[in-house]
């Protein structure tokens, strides 16, 4: 997948899964959600992917009978729904191959794409093969939003696309991930959708994650940006009802409690990175005494159920305060682990989202830094650090 | 409640990209959407069966239902279920 899926499917999950499908199952807890990012291999080189920063690191893939057999166990342990990320995972060449085997165990399959690559004919051997659900994320840098806009050869392709797309009787699910240096475009962003007959919009703000972190002071909305793109985003959902369905994901750092993360740790969401570790998250790899176990060395349901990393932060008994004594802390668990090691350096405190955390001014100064650095003239401004290999070699240090 | 909007003529149909299926990890009925799930009851489960089984009016669903439930009535319960369904956007005309 593009960074930009990346950044958005859990909170998309937690919008949509975690309550639907989180609350059929208060009792049992099983990995209903298989995120599989095949491949760490891009086209696009996103500032605001979540992938981790050393991914080039990261070589081998699981082979197409690994995944399926990821697959199976993940099915049998009652998960229902297939991810299939990245990276992009148009670049795996057996995705078909992967997508009919997915569909016939039983799972609704899900293709998270940047759209770059995806041909009419792709478009209808997914269908041949079972795919459900396609969601086209859009590159959508001021840039790259331009060229869409002004109607060179990408947009001619983007629209090709969307037709292939509806004409094998898929909705047409778009999403864009928005930051400080797109954000005023939401009104462009929302019209190029309306042309492209969308049914769905996410217009989703970055999550500081992987590379997104590493870019946080040059991606960070400014309040105003914020007011006045819902305010353009509200006015579109009037004007569209009926035809094409919008949802404006507020970003957590301007909001007073946390996101339920992941609708709890190791409680719905099962991801496998291309090499086969299995996280709780996408991002959680990046969290200190992880032993990240491979589904090529045990099977998921060790893993799943007897593993050190998926009951780390099971059930309440990991909390600190003020999340331990709170009342909301069966609401949003705590919010985000990853978020709390990042910005405070232990994964058991309270995400500093919450106006409660000790933490909470690490938030505010986010904020503050990064219209400091809006404030700055643009020639002094740090550039946008994009996701690849070379940068990722040499920020990591291998 | 909105007003219906649907009657004993129309063809519903399950939504765009919904699926329904048994699934033997949770002993139920299932619809299956983009991202999500809805876990169905014994009869909700029927009704949203026929449906995915079969194009056919409102009115020949009720009476499918009733053939099936040994003659009791379940027009009520079954136009109760179908509003909340159509609302929820998981049928489609």
């Amino acid at each position: 997948m593009t960074g930009s899926e990346n950044n958005n499917t859990p909170d998309r999950a937690q919008g949509s899964i975690g309550s639907a499908i989180g609350k059929v199952n208060d009792q049992i807890r099983q990995p209903l959600w298989l995120l599989a990012e095949l491949t760490y291999s891009c086209p696009l080189q996103c500032p605001y992917c979540s992938n981790p920063m050393d991914f080039a690191k990261i070589k081998s893939e699981l082979s197409t009978e690994e995944w399926i057999d990821v697959f199976k166990q993940a099915r049998a342990m009652g998960a229902t729904q297939l991810g299939f990320s990245g990276g992009e995972p148009l670049m795996r060449t057996d995705l078909v191959e992967l997508i009919r085997a997915a569909r016939d165990l039983g799972f609704y399959t899900n293709v998270i794409t940047s759209g770059v690559g995806m041909t009419a004919k792709k478009v209808a051997e997914f269908k041949e093969a079972g795919l459900d659900h396609i969601q086209v994320s859009f590159q959508a840098s001021s840039e790259d939003l331009n060229n869409l806009i002004a109607g060179t050869d990408a947009f001619k392709h983007k629209i090709e696309m969307a037709k292939a797309v509806k004409a094998n009787d898929y909705p047409m699910v778009l999403c864009f991930v928005t930051h400080r240096q797109n954000i005023d475009q939401v009104d462009e962003i929302l019209d190029l959708c309306i042309e492209l007959e969308a049914d769905y919009v996410e217009l989703a703000t970055t999550q500081y994650y992987g590379w997104a972190m590493h870019n946080r002071d040059q991606l960070m909305p400014m309040k105003d940006q914020l007011v006045r793109a819902e305010a353009t985003a509200h006015r579109y959902q009037e004007e569209q009802k009926g035809k094409m369905k919008i949802y404006y994901v507020v970003p957590d750092y301007y909001e007073d409690r946390p996101k339920a993360c992941m609708n709890g740790w190791g409680n719905i969401f099962l991801t496998i990175t291309p090499n086969g570790v299995a996280l709780p998250c996408h991002a959680a790899r990046e969290l200190p005494g992880m032993t990240l176990p491979n589904v090529k060395d045990m099977s998921v349901d060790e893993i799943w159920n007897g593993s050190s990393d998926f009951n780390k932060f099971r059930g309440f008994d990991w909390m600190t305060e003020p999340c331990r004594s709170c009342d909301e802390k069966e609401k949003d668990f705590g919010g985000c682990r990853c978020q709390a090691f990042m910005l405070t350096g232990n994964a058991a405190n309270t995400d500093p989202v919450c106006s409660k955390s000790p933490h909470h001014h690490l938030v505010e100064e986010a904020i503050a830094a990064g219209k400091a650095e809006a404030d700055k003239p643009i020639v002094d401004q740090k550039p946008l650090v994009f996701r690849n290999p070379r940068n990722s070699r040499k920020i990591v240090g291998f | 409640m909105s007003e219906r909007m649907f009657n004993d003529e129309t063809v519903l149909q399950l939504a765009q990209g919904y699926r329904f299926q048994w699934e033997p990890a949770q002993n139920c009925n299932v619809l299956l959407y983009p991202e999500g799930m809805v876990k169905l009851n014994g009869g909700a489960g029927e009704i949203v069966k026929l449906i995915s089984e079969k194009k056919q009016t409102v009115a020949e669903l009720v009476a499918d239902l009733k053939a099936a439930f040994d003659g009791v009535d379940l027009t009520d319960d079954v136009y109760q279920f179908l509003d909340e369904a159509y609302n929820n956007d998981w049928l489609r005309k």
